[in-house]
């Protein structure tokens, strides 16, 4: 086996395991939480093996570097101990959870074989900041613009829900 | 296998230097500078057999009674997460010197020397990915110490850290611009020339009227280029550094010590470190990128291998310019380390809203400014070019 799919497969083990123990660790908010932090950056590795560097460092800078900041944040500010914040579990919610995964499973098994694309080379300066920026300003100005302009809607909700009076 | 031998060696060597020797230097120049400027004498007594070497014993000192000191884990803290707070805020810091160029591209015959461990197309992202990693290390730690003084400091680093790592990568988008690269081996080579002060008056057609002036010149250097970029991204990395002025999250005055007062021990002398190895990545990132890198001004590399080629040979000649640049480098470093320890002995700690009102209400606009003017610049200079 080549480096690239040694780290391939370590990482996408590593991702999917910590991504079930962000689920198991629900009773304790924070290791939950960085359990969501090293499911991202074993997803950012893939990503790297994959040659695509820019969503890579996208994928750690904004998802585990600032969004699960701000879950953690949110969870300090609320000072959740351990069992303060503890769902109800229920024999019947357990089993359907489990039926429903394993449905889950199989349909994912079924469908997986039939949607994988054919393997072609890719070019020298796949996944590049240069090609991606390319083709976010060229190609697709009007797309970007319209959701930079949704972001700036959202900042502004916020800003107004976050303030208790405006004047 | 034969790719992975110099990689292991560049790494070994930055290693070496950023953390074995610059590391535990800077602490005694932070306390023998905080004493000149104090008017105390300042660290001298440690000793083995009467010898102190200026007081440079006492890193040594630091490091055993940090060995031999008992190691607490807290009551009712989160056991795991506070023994592994202090490695997610060191790791980052040191991984950060993969990218980052000590030297340039050298040619020995077939064989070419690289001077950096990984030449990374998104070398700065890298680095800013890396560096909203280490923010985990100083939550954690907070939040795992079951400690209210703690969680305070953690709450105080995760905003501060978050809001100043926005401004942070805005800041540098100028420079982006002006060398049309992420990578920094590219932006060092794209330091390494001049460009002349008045040149664009030629095409006024004042050529005659400037005379000797236009033989003036500056190197293409970040920090000529992009002055206010300079100051905003050096703020922030101070900020990101958590050392004072920012020292909010550690806040002892008010918060004891903050995210790391349940840590002892070699625990906290990993958090202790890896502030001391973060002032050398800073120094060494603001070198790579606004200083020049590991170029001499006004000297640029063709100009040095080709001055010594005819007197000692092109191997001696590319040989002594690596050198040279290295230690450009390292002396370039050590200018932006002291320039950090000026301002961390010089300003006082500001209050938190300030600290954050800083960097919302007057960085982040500045920062989009930069952006807006350099842009225009390089719209106005492409159609003069045209």
């Amino acid at each position: 086996m080549s480096a690239p799919a040694v780290f391939f497969y370590l990482f996408g083990a590593a991702a999917v395991i910590s991504a079930i123990a962000m689920v198991l660790n629900v009773r304790n908010t924070v290791a939950s939480a960085m359990s969501l932090v090293v499911t991202m950056i074993a997803l950012a590795v893939v990503y790297v093996v994959l040659d695509a560097h820019l969503v890579a460092a996208l994928q750690i800078m904004v998802y585990a570097g600032a969004i699960v900041v701000v879950f953690l944040f949110v969870v300090m500010l609320l000072n959740l101990r351990r069992d303060t914040f503890t769902p109800p579990r229920e024999r019947l919610a357990k089993i359907a959870g489990v039926v429903f995964a394993i449905g889950a499973a199989l349909a994912f098994l079924q469908l997986v074989p039939k949607s994988l694309p054919t393997v072609q080379a890719i070019p020298a300066d796949f996944g590049s900041y240069a090609v991606v920026g390319r083709a976010l300003y060229l190609q697709f100005v009007l797309p970007f613009e319209v959701s930079s302009l949704l972001l700036l809607a959202a900042i502004v909700g916020a800003v107004v829900l976050g303030k208790r009076r405006l004047s | 296998m034969e790719a992975l031998v110099p990689v292991l060696i560049k790494t070994l060597f930055i290693i070496i230097v950023a953390v074995a020797m610059f590391a535990p230097i800077i602490t005694w120049v932070e306390r023998k500078q905080s004493a000149v400027m104090q008017d105390r004498i300042g660290a001298n007594r440690a000793d083995i057999a009467g010898i102190t070497l200026l007081g440079l014993l006492h890193p040594l000192a630091d490091v055993l009674k940090l060995l031999t000191k008992e190691d607490v884990v807290p009551t009712g803290a989160s056991r795991a997460l506070h023994l592994m707070a202090p490695l997610i805020a060191a790791i980052p810091v040191i991984a950060s010197f993969g990218v980052i160029p000590y030297g340039g591209t050298y040619h020995f015959g077939d064989t070419t020397v690289n001077l950096v461990v990984a030449d990374l197309d998104w070398g700065v992202l890298y680095i800013f990915a890396i560096a909203s990693i280490a923010t985990y290390g100083t939550v954690i730690a907070g939040w795992a110490s079951n400690n209210n003084w703690s969680l305070l400091g953690s709450l105080r680093a995760s905003a501060q850290m978050i809001s100043y790592e926005v401004t942070m990568g805005l800041s540098l988008v100028g420079i982006f611009m002006c060398f049309q690269t992420l990578r920094l081996t590219d932006m060092g080579n794209a330091q390494d020339t001049t460009f002349r002060i008045f040149g664009f008056l030629e095409h006024f057609g004042w050529v005659n009227s400037i005379g000797f002036l236009s033989h003036l010149t500056l190197p293409t250097w970040g920090i000529i280029l992009q002055p206010l970029a300079f100051v905003l991204f050096l703020t922030c990395v101070m900020a990101e550094n958590k050392r004072p002025p920012f020292d909010l999250p550690e806040g002892e005055s008010e918060i004891i010590a903050g995210y790391f007062l349940e840590y002892s021990g070699m625990r906290f002398g990993l958090f202790y470190m890896s502030e001391f190895i973060e002032v050398v990545v800073i120094g060494a990132l603001t070198t790579a990128i606004f200083l020049g890198g590991w170029t001499i001004p006004w000297l640029s590399q063709a100009d040095i291998i080709g001055g010594i080629t005819p007197i000692f040979g092109v191997g001696f000649a590319t040989g002594l310019c690596m050198i040279l640049h290295v230690l450009t480098f390292f002396v370039k470093v050590i200018i932006m380390i002291w320039l950090q320890m000026q301002i961390r002995w010089t300003l006082p700690r500001p209050r938190y809203d300030q600290v954050m009102d800083l960097c919302w209400k007057v960085m982040l606009p500045l920062s989009l400014a930069n952006i807006l003017v350099t842009a225009l610049v390089i719209l106005w200079i492409q159609g003069m070019k045209a």
